[in-house]
């Protein structure tokens, strides 16, 4: 799947630009992106060594089950291929926590290491189902401060610029709620496929 | 106002304030944890390159050659059948494959149309409410080397479409124009 869109995005691309005369902004845009790719895996390093580096503390520490212990009923229920105690479910709560509080560069180490926990549970190079799940829920946001639009809204002299964190919770539980409802739905007819 | 911003400044200091002390109370070594955990970061970033860079090159040809433009000048009459405004029309389309896209066009509606207005209030949840649903995907799935990504991808871009209807229904009821 992603095989096909990556290379039919580039593919698209191209051919267009030879019918569009655009060769000369793909060329730039070609070696720009690859130049701010690198950018941004560099910049990761520093987020990621801190993180990484503050959660085996907190693993170590104990914490990460103590923060799985409070909201197990919700997430059990959200992952039921997990086992209950599993270091997994640690990650996957203060990724969550993190993704609340606005603290995009901190949930992202977060979610490799569940991601890393799933996969030592799955022991396969397919998605799993707890997989798919964490991913829905991840890319669905779930912001309560969108901190970086409200410091926009700022600049641009908005006369509220706080205003719109009420949209965007309603927004997000909604978009949230029905990530978890579309997985299931999948899941169900990957179910059904399999069994046939 | 005031309370968010405290809020977000005091959380990190205040994060790392109750692991380093559960961990003195335990008596961990927590500066060997530190930076045993960390050197895995190095590690991920650079495992985490090629993956970023392949996806990044690709969107970004896509977007140089004005493929998705026409794209979205194609998609837009249909979209706008719909009630979606046709302002917003190009940032729905960019907000799930390209996070510094979208911010980008959210700042630009924001200046043109100011922050106050119906497009700038719906922009402003747009942005907030979905996230880059490829990046997540390329990240999380390269990071621990997943070949197979099974339903994740339409999952999330259809989490995205109902995410973006959601933001549109909701503004327009909470801020009628």
């Amino acid at each position: 799947m992603v095989n096909y869109i990556w290379a039919s995005m580039a593919v698209i691309g191209i051919i267009f630009a030879m019918v569009n005369g655009s060769m000369e902004q793909v060329n730039q845009a070609l070696f720009e992106s690859a130049d701010d790719a690198v950018m941004l895996s560099i910049g990761l390093i520093s987020v990621l060594v801190f993180w990484l580096g503050l959660m085996k503390v907190a693993e170590e520490a104990g914490l990460l089950s103590v923060l799985a212990k409070i909201f197990k009923p919700v997430v059990t229920r959200l992952f039921p291929e997990i086992p209950k105690d599993h270091p997994a479910m640690g990650y996957i709560l203060s990724n969550f926590t993190a993704n609340l509080f606005g603290l995009g560069n901190a949930a992202t180490p977060m979610g490799i290491k569940a991601m890393e926990q799933m996969k030592k549970l799955s022991k396969s190079d397919q998605a799993s189902r707890s997989m798919i799940t964490f991913l829905a829920i991840n890319t669905s946001s779930l912001t309560l401060i969108p901190a970086t639009v409200i410091a926009i809204r700022m600049k641009y002299d908005s006369a509220a610029p706080t205003e719109i964190v009420g949209t965007t919770i309603i927004a997000t539980l909604i978009s949230s709620f029905a990530a978890i409802l579309v997985d299931r739905l999948f899941y169900y007819r990957r179910v059904r496929k399999t069994k046939k | 106002m005031n309370i968010v911003t405290t809020v977000s400044t005091w959380m990190i200091p205040l994060i790392i304030l109750v692991i380093l002390v559960a961990a003195a109370w335990k008596r961990l070594p927590s500066y060997e944890l530190f930076v045993e955990g960390g050197k895995e970061g190095v590690n991920m970033a650079f495992s985490l390159l090629p993956f970023l860079l392949g996806m990044m090159v690709s969107i970004a040809i896509l977007r140089g050659s004005g493929a998705l433009d026409a794209l979205i000048n194609l998609i837009s009459p249909l979209l706008e059948l719909f009630g979606v405004p046709p302002e917003i029309v190009p940032l729905s389309i960019v907000r799930p494959i390209s996070g510094t896209a979208a911010l980008g066009m959210t700042t630009e509606l924001i200046k043109t149309y100011g922050p106050d207005s119906f497009i700038g209030r719906l922009a402003s949840t747009m942005q907030g409410s979905t996230d880059t649903t490829f990046y997540i995907i390329t990240v999380y799935f390269g990071a621990v080397g997943i070949r197979k990504m099974g339903d994740a991808l339409k999952v999330g871009l259809l989490a995205d479409l109902i995410g973006i209807i959601a933001s549109i229904v909701i503004v327009s009821i909470v801020f009628a124009k």
